[in-house]
């Protein structure tokens, strides 16, 4: 009888052990899963580092078939798609993270525009391409006609825009929960001096979370940096420097999208996985800080 | 008569004071009212594009949404008419396969988190899903390329399913990890004080306590990689026939979506706006499963 209790204890333990194990194993294999993708990425881009080595930076062609790759014009096109959208976008985000987290922050019209904001958020990166290539590229060549540069439509600019709406909801979700987070105790002494609701937002609500918008922000820049698919079919994927917003160009995400499947030869094939080595690992440092000012603003 | 003069100076110095006051009073109001117009314009402004595509895509979509569209093949150009049932079939076995594996493993990953919290693995562990979620979708793309796509020696709906798996993955874990969090100590404390061992406190009390909350994340995952076309590019590739065979290329909705979008016949473009149409109406039921789910069972303690 003891021995059978026992039995069953033993059974029940390792049944315990086993579980405990497979939580820590499963734990594991995420850490292992983020390493393994950071060693193929740099392991397959070996024979590219090896062959052009820094000049990958600065060269401005970019020619297979010359066993060129010079990714500078890759490295502007999708700087200045990301920082223009940013700089797009940071106005309304910031705007309707006040109206979210400070005007209406409960009741049914914060419940519509949050859904709105959220259902923004859940449209995929094609259908935003889709749409942008027959209602944004008509109306943007219209305006470079009256800006008198070539009206490809296609472009930087074209591709910013729908980036800058494509991010909104990434950097409003984090700054509205920013602001609604701010202190009722200063916000409410600034009240009692008479000040007014404006004055409490500009002079005590955006530089208390300062930190937690400059957050939301770089975040949202993560986003867009690495955005494909919307942007591949916007862009007009011209292999030459970019002159200005207006011009076509290529982003480095975007030339992965379209040479991926073709490129012959191991440099070339190596080149692009540089490229994608290079937006992870911006993509990690841009989150790591990010997700770093956060934890330690929610912990003041 | 001095003193006089001077009381009446002051009396008159205080009526400008209290009037420049009210004036800067004034201006404060006007600044205030003048912000809060700019917010609330601004915010209304950031709808409309949201509005705009929706409108835009049921116009262009409801003409080539009938019966047949969902239940044909793509007709060639000049043919009218056709329809997506291989993406639409590809989309939902793409999706199937990438649940069975995330599901899994997310759910058994978050509840490790939840229930170790300060342990250095769960530090490291909860990173490595930040950056995971971090990852641009086109780098998931080039690693199942190379993880799986080259070692099989071909596209593969297979390939495709892991790498929206690899997607789908940190928002499970995050969901089950919020959710589990939320639940009260008193509850294992309670089932562990009736001698249950751990394992069968967690799969039989607080798993299913908190399974609202991880079938809403569940949900919310497939809402958003349902419309991944980057990581799609280089693993299921594509295809124009009707194929079930998870070993061979497949179609998917976004892949037909972008190929079809940047072709230059307007059939195709019909075609797109179609399969746009339908995608969107799976992402808005999905959205709308969720929002009921939350509201009847609510993880509330």
């Amino acid at each position: 009888m003891n021995g059978v209790l026992s039995f069953k204890a033993k059974g029940i333990n390792f049944k315990e052990k086993a579980f405990r194990k497979s939580l820590a194993l499963s734990a594991i294999f995420a850490v292992i899963i983020l390493i393994a993708i950071f060693f193929t990425l740099l392991i397959n881009s070996l024979p590219s580092i090896k062959a052009i080595g820094a000049k990958f930076f600065y060269e401005t062609t970019w020619d297979p078939v010359a066993d060129k790759f010079g990714a500078l014009p890759f490295l502007v096109g999708t700087l200045l798609t990301s920082f223009l959208a940013l700089i797009i976008s940071t106005p309304f985000s910031i705007a309707v993270a006040i109206f979210l987290g400070e005007y209406y922050k409960t009741g049914p019209v914060a419940e519509v525009f949050k859904n709105i904001i959220d259902l923004l958020a859940g449209i995929p990166s094609v259908i935003y391409g889709f749409w942008g290539l027959f209602v944004l590229v008509p109306l943007v060549r219209q305006l470079e006609i009256k800006f008198n540069v070539p009206p490809y439509g296609v472009g930087i600019f074209t591709s910013a825009v729908i980036l800058s709406i494509m991010i909104l909801p990434y950097s409003v979700s984090l700054s509205r929960q920013v602001i609604s987070m701010a202190p009722s105790h200063l916000k409410e002494a600034a009240y009692s001096l008479g000040a007014t609701r404006w004055e409490v937002i500009s002079k005590i609500i955006i530089p208390y979370t300062k930190s937690g918008l400059f957050a939301g922000l770089l975040l949202a820049l993560g986003r867009a940096l690495g955005e494909t698919m919307a942007v591949t079919m916007l862009i007009g994927n011209t292999h030459a420097l970019p002159t200005g917003i207006f011009s076509p160009g290529n982003t480095m995400a975007s030339v992965i999208a379209n040479e991926f499947n073709e490129a012959t030869g191991p440099v070339y094939t190596s080149a692009l996985i540089e490229m994608g080595l290079f937006l992870f690992v911006v993509a990690t440092i841009i989150n790591i800080i990010g997700k770093q000012i956060i934890k330690r603003f929610t912990l003041d | 008569m001095e003193l006089v003069l001077d009381a009446e100076l002051s009396k008159k110095k205080k009526l400008t004071q209290s009037r420049l006051a009210a004036k800067h009073i004034g201006r404060r109001n006007r600044k205030n009212t003048f912000f809060k117009g700019l917010i609330i314009a601004a915010t209304i402004i950031s709808t409309f594009p949201l509005l705009l595509i929706l409108f835009y895509i049921f116009k262009q979509g409801v003409a080539s949404l009938n019966w047949q569209f969902v239940t044909s093949l793509p007709k060639p150009v000049g043919e009218a008419g056709g329809g997506v049932s291989n993406a639409l079939v590809g989309s939902i076995m793409i999706l199937l396969v990438s649940c069975g594996i995330a599901i899994p493993l997310g759910i058994v990953i978050g509840i490790y988190l939840s229930e170790e919290k300060k342990s250095s693995l769960s530090y490291y562990c909860q990173l490595a899903v930040d950056v995971l979620q971090g990852i641009p979708s086109i780098v998931i793309g080039i690693i199942i390329y190379e993880w799986v796509v080259r070692p099989m020696g071909g596209f593969s709906a297979l390939s495709g399913s892991v790498a929206l798996a690899l997607m789908m993955l940190p928002s499970i874990i995050k969901a089950t990890e919020e959710t589990l969090k939320l639940l009260p100590e008193s509850l294992k404390e309670a089932s562990l004080a009736l001698g249950v061992p751990y394992y069968k406190t967690i799969m039989k009390v607080i798993v299913p306590t908190g399974l609202s909350g991880i079938f809403t994340g569940v949900i919310l995952s497939i809402a958003r990689v349902i419309g991944e076309t980057a990581p799609l590019l280089f693993t299921a590739f594509g295809n124009p026939f009707m194929s079930t065979n998870i070993l061979k290329p497949m179609s998917s909705l976004p892949l037909i979506i972008f190929n079809y979008a940047t072709s230059p016949y307007d059939d195709w473009h019909q075609l797109a706006w179609g399969a746009s149409m339908v995608l969107i109406l799976m992402i808005l039921i999905l959205n709308i499963i969720t929002k009921l789910v939350q509201r009847k069972w609510k993880v509330q303690f």
